[in-house]
């Protein structure tokens, strides 16, 4: 079991210049905004569950550019119909990351029922062109050296990760309209 | 109007990227536009699917389109409030109106939602213009620059018979 700040922080050193990377509400966009804040990354401040569609409407409106979505077992569940959707439209450029700890760990670590389901499982049935799970650190280094090459469709790393949460991490600071204004550059933006 | 002239008015204003959930009210309209080279559709599985997909339109300098019909509102509250509205994202809802005129007109799951659409979207700060077919490009221009003006969604009401 990894810890999910050391996850996203690992995540966050492999991510490219040109890379987009969607973060989902909670203590994930905080962690993401703390460890390493760059105008390609939108927070998803709130909305929970949209980020994989967001995802998915950047990632086929941007082929030239590799799309990141980090989020939760809860995020995920949330939004369970969008997965077959991303696997069947097979954009080449999404990776789709769900950094799971089981819990609803934002509002007082209530578990989920991914403890019970397995993410990876429903992300191979739905036909995604790469899954894998990983639960250390070795795995999940692996899983993004891999996801450097181009294959044929999305892909879907589950991330069993540990609830550790960060005592006083800061709200992402930008404002709303902030966040969308420097992320839009970004995805216009050739390199 | 006919399906190929309601797409040409959208597709002259910039809406060839679309994500959405079928509504009758559209009838050979889908079929239309899903044969449409020049238009790129998304079959979402739910309506703030197609609402996350179809705002990534608006990074890349254009507007992305969401059909649905009326009941799917209720499935973009939460989206329209925390996303749209909040970073101010447009884009274009074109919305099949079931129920339209309450009861004994459509089926009843229609009849609340029918009556409530437009109050719905005006409360919720989302303008909206209803189709009317021998007005539709004034009409829509209207609405599209409110939607430009303030940076927020706009909704695009169609009632049943209004294409065929």
């Amino acid at each position: 079991m990894i810890d999910r700040y050391i996850a996203i922080q690992a995540i966050m050193q492999r991510v490219e210049s040109n890379d987009l990377v969607l973060s989902t509400t909670g203590m994930i966009s905080r962690e993401v905004f703390v460890t390493h804040d760059r105008p390609a990354n939108f927070y998803m401040i709130g909305s929970m569950g949209l980020l994989s569609s967001f995802g998915l409407g950047l990632a086929l409106q941007s082929p030239g550019k590799r799309v990141f979505v980090l989020e939760g077992d809860g995020s995920a569940l949330m939004s369970l119909g969008a997965m077959p959707l991303i696997a069947t439209e097979r954009p080449n450029n999404l990776v789709h990351i769900i950094l799971d700890n089981e819990a609803y760990e934002s509002t007082g670590s209530q578990p989920s029922i991914s403890s019970k389901v397995d993410l990876a499982e429903i992300g191979k049935s739905c036909g995604y062109a790469y899954v894998a799970r990983v639960e250390d650190m070795e795995g999940l280094e692996g899983v993004l050296e891999d996801a450097r090459t181009t294959i044929s469709g999305p892909r879907l790393i589950l991330v069993k990760v540990g609830i550790a949460p960060i005592k006083d991490i800061p709200r992402v600071s930008h404002a709303p309209t902030e966040i969308r204004d420097r992320f839009k550059a970004r995805v216009q933006s050739a390199s | 109007m006919d399906s190929k002239a309601f797409w040409e008015i959208l597709k002259s204003r910039g809406i060839t990227f679309v994500a959405g959930v079928p509504d009758s009210t559209f009838g050979d309209a889908y079929n239309y536009m899903v044969d449409d080279p020049e238009i790129t559709y998304v079959p979402a599985v739910r309506e703030d699917v197609a609402l996350g997909i179809a705002s990534a339109a608006y990074f890349s300098g254009g507007l992305g389109g969401v059909m649905m019909q009326n009941s799917g509102i209720g499935n973009i509250v939460n989206p329209l409030t925390s996303f749209s509205l909040m970073y101010k994202i447009p884009v274009l809802l074109i919305v099949g109106w079931r129920g339209f005129g309450g009861p004994p007109n459509d089926a009843p799951e229609h009849w609340i939602m029918g009556v409530k659409t437009p109050e719905i979207l005006d409360l919720l700060g989302v303008p909206s213009v209803v189709m009317e077919p021998e007005s539709l490009e004034s009409d829509l221009d209207r609405l599209l620059a409110k939607i430009k003006q303030d940076s927020v969604p706009g909704a695009l009401l169609v009632r049943s018979g209004m294409i065929s």
